[in-house]
């Protein structure tokens, strides 16, 4: 690991006016540190947040549950009103790594997880992610565990996230402060973004920015909610598919429906056009494959990754279906 | 006295200490075979057999601050760390991990490096009452914290409930994932106690405190703890017997083709 000087700041200010070009902020760290020890980031100064009073679930003026940044994932999962009225998002952070790294881990941070790309991990391969410009080791390579949406031919990683998927498939805003002192806003569907020409932008956070909450929609899927996640051994590992369904149902029709999915592109991929088409249909296996179809129509997958199409589609069947069919 | 006399002293007057009577015991050496298997062993092995899990003593006398080449620190920064109830001010480079300060500082070895990425949990301690891996936590974040290894799990000499269980249920064959086996397992006792779920719990909106764990949800909850050996099973009968006081060895089957539909179709 590179040396770096280290401070902790005890408020907002304190923090932002510590933030360089070249400086991290850490809170949970299960993936900085890790990635650091990987001489895959290198800053030259941590700014320790996570004395920061951003550790609270409050109300919203949405209707919806507010998650403060720096509250672990392990206290959010199981806050008892967030399992009530959000379960969706209770099954999918529980689905993630394990229940060490749980704790440890940030609201704030896992928004900001970066991909599990070995090409990005592997300091002697090309990534343009890592190393703007030196190429895409894996557009060639070996490409299993890749995008099959929105890629480009600079980068085919995924978003390993399984919070992300959920809030995607929920509804969300994410309040960022920013350096000069002000904060604002930006919808969860536009946090994360495609990799385009700039692989190494993960997400839309200007230098500096600290995310300090995120505000969920008012709360809709408590009844009918499931989250698959495919993966290839049953825990603590990340997903190759993974969906996030939720229902609401009004006298035996679909009223609204909240579909994503993980491990198939550079952003938790929202279906937008499934869920549209959703509304307003009787709930059955038939519906649920016509939203699948159109869901995955547009996939481009590798060689390699082809069996991500039909796993999709299935992954989205069979989530609706264990999520209607749960006993509300 | 030198060591071999005391452990000849000790082989023949059978003037064993709690923990190596508990150990041959649960080996299930008695009389002559246990005569035959204590003059077999070398002077030390046994005590450092029984120390390594458990003695309170030991580690009062293990802990130590080692000396620091200062001249070699980058960064430096300054934190109290305070490990199984003792506090030790300690200078390091910033870089340096809880793990490593432990290990390397405290002479705290009980916590394991396994693959120092977060991957395996062999480096799993408790920090204020949760379970976290050291590897991933760097030492100066730890200010203020409440920490403790396997080698505070021990009250008064006597070993924690989990790790006599583990000694009784073989929960081990090499013993490296152990440490952070057992630290992970007294954490999820209280997680259970307190209620909260895992991905695998069928209701999340219901859950009273003071949960019975399946065996699904032990293997679940405990995923995060790799055990190189695959001595699961006995992990798993080691935290049901302390969990719940049901000691019965889980058992597998295939299965059934009915299952298998059901799962295909689900």
């Amino acid at each position: 690991m590179r040396p770096f000087t280290y401070t902790s700041a005890t408020n907002k200010e304190q923090a932002l006016k510590a933030s360089t070009k070249t400086s991290h902020y850490l809170a949970g760290g299960t993936n900085l540190v890790d990635l650091m020890k990987e001489d895959v980031e290198r800053p030259d100064q941590l700014i320790d947040v996570n004395k920061l009073d951003y550790k609270k679930i409050t109300s919203n003026e949405k209707g919806g549950l507010s998650l403060g940044a720096m509250l672990s994932n392990a206290e959010t999962a199981n806050h008892p009103e967030i399992r009530t009225n959000y379960p969706l998002l209770s099954m999918a952070m529980l689905s993630a790594a394990s229940a060490q790294i749980r704790n440890m881990a940030s609201n704030g941070g896992n928004l900001l997880q970066r991909t599990r790309c070995p090409y990005f991990f592997e300091t002697s391969m090309p990534c343009n992610k890592r190393e703007p410009g030196s190429g895409c080791g894996a557009l060639k390579g070996m490409n299993a565990l890749h995008a099959i949406f929105g890629y480009s031919d600079n980068c085919i990683a995924t978003n390993p996230s399984d919070m992300n998927v959920a809030l995607a498939a929920i509804g969300a805003t994410v309040e960022v402060q920013k350096k000069d002192g002000s904060s604002r806003m930006i919808e969860f569907t536009d946090f994360h973004r495609l990799p385009g020409d700039k692989p190494e932008k993960d997400n839309t956070l200007e230098q500096g920015e600290l995310i300090t909450a995120i505000h969920l929609s008012k709360p809709e899927f408590s009844d009918h909610y499931y989250y698959l996640k495919i993966r290839e051994r049953s825990s603590y590992a990340f997903a190759l598919i993974s969906v996030a369904a939720g229902l609401q149902v009004k006298s035996g029709v679909i009223a609204k429906a909240g579909l994503a999915m993980g491990g198939v592109a550079h952003k938790p991929w929202k279906l937008s056009k499934a869920e549209e088409f959703l509304v307003g249909k009787k709930p059955n296996k038939s519906k649920f494959e016509a939203a699948a179809d159109l869901a995955m129509k547009d996939a481009k997958p590798f060689e390699a990754n082809k069996f991500k199409v039909e796993m999709g589609k299935n992954a989205i069947v069979r989530a609706l279906t264990q999520a209607y069919e749960r006993e509300a | 006295m030198k060591d071999i006399d005391k452990w000849k002293e000790t082989v023949n007057s059978d003037n064993l200490s709690d923990d190596e009577k508990m150990v041959l015991d649960a080996m299930g050496l008695n009389g002559s075979s246990r005569r035959k298997f204590l003059k077999q062993v070398s002077a030390a092995s046994l005590s450092i057999y029984a120390s390594s899990f458990f003695t309170s003593e030991i580690f009062a006398s293990t802990m130590k601050d080692l000396p620091e080449n200062t001249t070699a620190l980058l960064n430096e920064i300054k934190v109290n760390l305070r490990v199984n109830d003792m506090v030790k001010p300690l200078t390091l480079d910033s870089r340096t991990s809880l793990l490593d300060a432990l290990r390397e500082r405290l002479a705290l070895t009980g916590t394991k490096k396994g693959c120092d990425h977060g991957q395996c949990g062999a480096c799993t301690v408790i920090i204020d009452g949760k379970r976290n891996l050291s590897c991933l936590t760097l030492a100066a974040t730890c200010e203020g914290k409440e920490i403790t290894t396997v080698e505070g799990l021990a009250q008064n000499g006597k070993m924690h409930p989990m790790q006599e269980a583990f000694v009784k249920h073989d929960g081990f064959q090499c013993g490296y994932c152990t440490p952070g086996q057992i630290c992970s397992s007294v954490a999820l006792l209280e997680e259970a106690k307190n209620g909260e779920a895992s991905y695998v719990t069928e209701d999340f909106k219901n859950i009273q405190s003071g949960l019975t764990l399946s065996e699904e949800e032990i293997r679940e909850r405990l995923s995060g703890n790799i055990c190189r050996c695959g001595a699961y099973n006995n992990i798993v009968q080691a935290f049901k017997e302390v969990h719940s006081g049901d000691d019965e060895m889980p058992t597998w089957e295939f299965a059934t083709q009915e299952q298998m539909d059901k799962a295909k179709n689900a």
